[in-house]
């Protein structure tokens, strides 16, 4: 013990790698998996021939090829932006909050969205554009949510207990008003109800693409600022004291992970649990260090997700079940379980 | 070095008034304890100096205005350790302790090369290796008051100010952790700022006293010279026997109303 405890926490590389290598299992298994068995053998063949510079015959039929590069892949990848993100997004509001509970939604992100989301499915173009509006107008109603909730939480005298409790008051209203218009349009209950859970089923590489800048500048930065979520452990007190500035800290987290949140949310809908489970789960792994924390939530996010949408498309196949069914399904025990083993390490 | 000077100062919340006109010079390498009732003001005095609350008027180190200076700044000037420091679960002491080096790190970069061989040996310093492995928030009271300091050391500020470093800790756990401030002080050069509620343990190690009560300096001086009978009953409204000893140490006992005799210096009975 000697030596190694007289040194600081860091990020072993071994464990960054064994976190790839499960994103890179999940994502194997999850292209070989569905109702067109693909041959992994085939599939790392056929990966590698896409390569630049890289000539492969995979044996794949052009059939299985377009499977695996039009439809499987961009919805893996989409999966793990959206599950990555979201685990991120959760360690840092932990963090900022020092709260255990926050997760990405706790500024009305996901009220704000499912308005959006609703408002545009309601009153959208009832023709094939819909599906392109309703995703900016979520990110849109996202935005507007947490920027409100930041307004409001702040005037005055800001503490994280405000922001908090402002951002409950703007998703409890925004969801009042969202639940208004659906009642009052029940002929579109069905799509907004197959939004509000979420899913990554009609993920094309256009999604990928409209997400990957948000969510690459949000990481990025997050994982910039994993020091100083430690040092805002101590309280902001402390923390100042220590030559921190608390507000710009916590302000830049906060645009960071909300911009990112958004952006996934978006695309994906109402993913539950992914955001608040994942960093809970790796904390019972590799204790409480944000150090480690983040880099590691977005592996860890990523590949829960990668796995939650595996069982969501094969479970009761051909019927998908919809991805934020599958988190929550799972999630749920699992938070109880990890509430359960922290209350009886408390006493 | 390192000489603080409040001119004026005032701390208002609302209507009230929590500092009302301070003056007072500390010279560097020194150790001066505040002492007062509680509510006169002590803890927001540290808290004003390391600007964690807004007040007028002007505070200085060796002449600079310390609203002229960056955050980290002050922070490599004053260590603070609060009232009852957060102790993060989870966290090691070894990390603990190297958060002291935060005002010396860029604001998104990694630390400078020597910051690993400071914390090790401040911890040596502090006794704090065996421990440096532990969670800090499974450490006993003194271990984590020792730590808490520890932090502090590891800034290098040349002051120390310390918020009821003694508070909820036990006899000889007040006593450690006065003689580990006093150890330091004498070989490392600290300027020591100490809010403290025991007079005794106030007047031992302290050069000077400042008595504060209604947020306005009400005694200023040696132990000797503020630690009197009068003194304590006006501001704390306590009755109490001050002793002085040959060496001139300063003792303040409670007593129970009515033992005049006792309080006159006459001896205990039995």
């Amino acid at each position: 013990m000697g030596d190694t405890s007289l040194a600081p926490t860091r990020l072993p590389i071994t464990w960054l790698a064994i976190g790839f290598m499960g994103l890179v299992a999940a994502a194997t298994v999850s292209m070989s998996v569905g109702a067109a068995g693909l041959s992994i053998n085939g599939i790392v063949v056929e990966l590698l021939d896409g390569l630049p510079g890289i000539e492969m015959d995979s044996g794949l039929s052009a059939t299985d090829s377009s499977i695996l590069w039009q439809i499987r892949l961009p919805r893996i990848v989409l999966g793990l932006l959206v599950g990555g993100m979201l685990a991120l997004a959760g360690t840092s509001y932990q963090g900022i909050f020092r709260n255990p509970l926050a997760d990405p939604y706790l500024l009305g992100v996901a009220a704000g969205a499912g308005l959006g989301a609703t408002l545009a499915i309601v009153y959208g173009p009832q023709s094939g554009s819909t599906i392109a509006i309703v995703g900016p107008a979520a990110f849109a109603g996202a935005l507007v949510a947490a920027l409100g909730s930041y307004l409001l939480g702040t005037v005055g005298r800001a503490t994280t207990t405000s922001l908090i409790l402002a951002g409950v008051a703007v998703a409890a209203f925004l969801t009042s008003i969202q639940t208004y218009v659906q009642l009052r349009n029940t002929d579109s209950l069905r799509d907004v109800f197959s939004w509000m859970l979420g899913r990554l089923s009609t993920a094309g590489w256009s999604e990928v693409r409209s997400i990957l800048p948000l969510v690459v500048v949000s990481s990025v930065a997050l994982l910039l600022h994993r020091r100083l979520l430690d040092v805002l452990a101590l309280g902001d007190d402390e923390a100042t004291a220590l030559g921190v500035r608390v507000t710009t800290v916590r302000l830049v987290v906060l645009v960071a992970a909300s911009l990112g949140t958004a952006a996934v949310v978006a695309v994906s809908g109402l993913i539950g649990f992914v955001g608040i489970i994942v960093p809970h789960a790796l904390r019972l792994v590799i204790g409480t260090s944000y150090a480690r924390l983040v880099p590691l939530s977005f592996l860890a996010g990523a590949s829960f997700l990668v796995i939650g949408d595996l069982l969501g498309r094969t479970l009761i196949s051909p019927a998908e079940l919809p991805i934020g069914v599958v988190t929550a399904f799972f999630g749920a025990p699992f938070f109880l379980g990890i509430l359960h083993l922290t209350e009886r390490a408390a006493t | 070095m390192s000489t603080i000077t409040f001119e004026n100062v005032s701390v208002t919340y609302g209507p009230e008034t929590v500092l009302d006109q301070l003056n007072f010079t500390i010279e560097s390498g020194s150790w001066v304890s505040v002492i007062g009732p509680n509510g006169a003001g002590k803890s927001t005095m540290l808290r004003a100096l390391v600007g964690l609350t807004a007040s007028e008027g002007s505070i200085t180190i060796d002449e600079r205005p310390v609203t002229a200076m960056r955050r980290r700044e002050l922070a490599r000037s004053l260590g603070y350790v609060a009232q009852t420091p957060e102790l993060p679960s989870g966290m090691s002491v070894f990390d603990y302790v190297m958060l002291g080096r935060t005002p010396h790190r860029s604001y998104l970069g990694s630390g400078a090369g020597d910051d690993l061989e400071i914390v090790r040996e401040v911890l040596s310093l502090l006794d704090l290796e065996r421990l440096a492995g532990r969670p800090v928030s499974s450490v006993s009271g003194g271990e984590a008051q020792r730590a808490a300091i520890a932090r502090a050391v590891a800034q290098r500020a040349p002051v120390l100010l310390l918020d009821e470093p003694t508070s909820s800790l036990d006899i000889a756990r007040q006593q450690e952790v006065m003689n580990l401030i006093d150890g330091l002080r004498s070989t490392q050069g600290f300027t020591v700022i100490s809010t403290m509620h025991d007079l005794t343990l106030a007047g031992q190690y302290a050069d000077r006293l400042l008595l504060l009560a209604n947020g306005r300096v009400r005694g200023d001086g040696s132990p000797r010279e503020v630690l009197t009978i009068e003194a304590i009953e006006r501001h704390y409204g306590a009755y109490v026997r001050v002793v002085e000893d040959a060496d001139g140490a300063i003792t303040v006992v409670p007593l129970r109303p009515g033992r005049q005799a006792e309080r006159d210096g006459a001896t205990f009975e039995g």
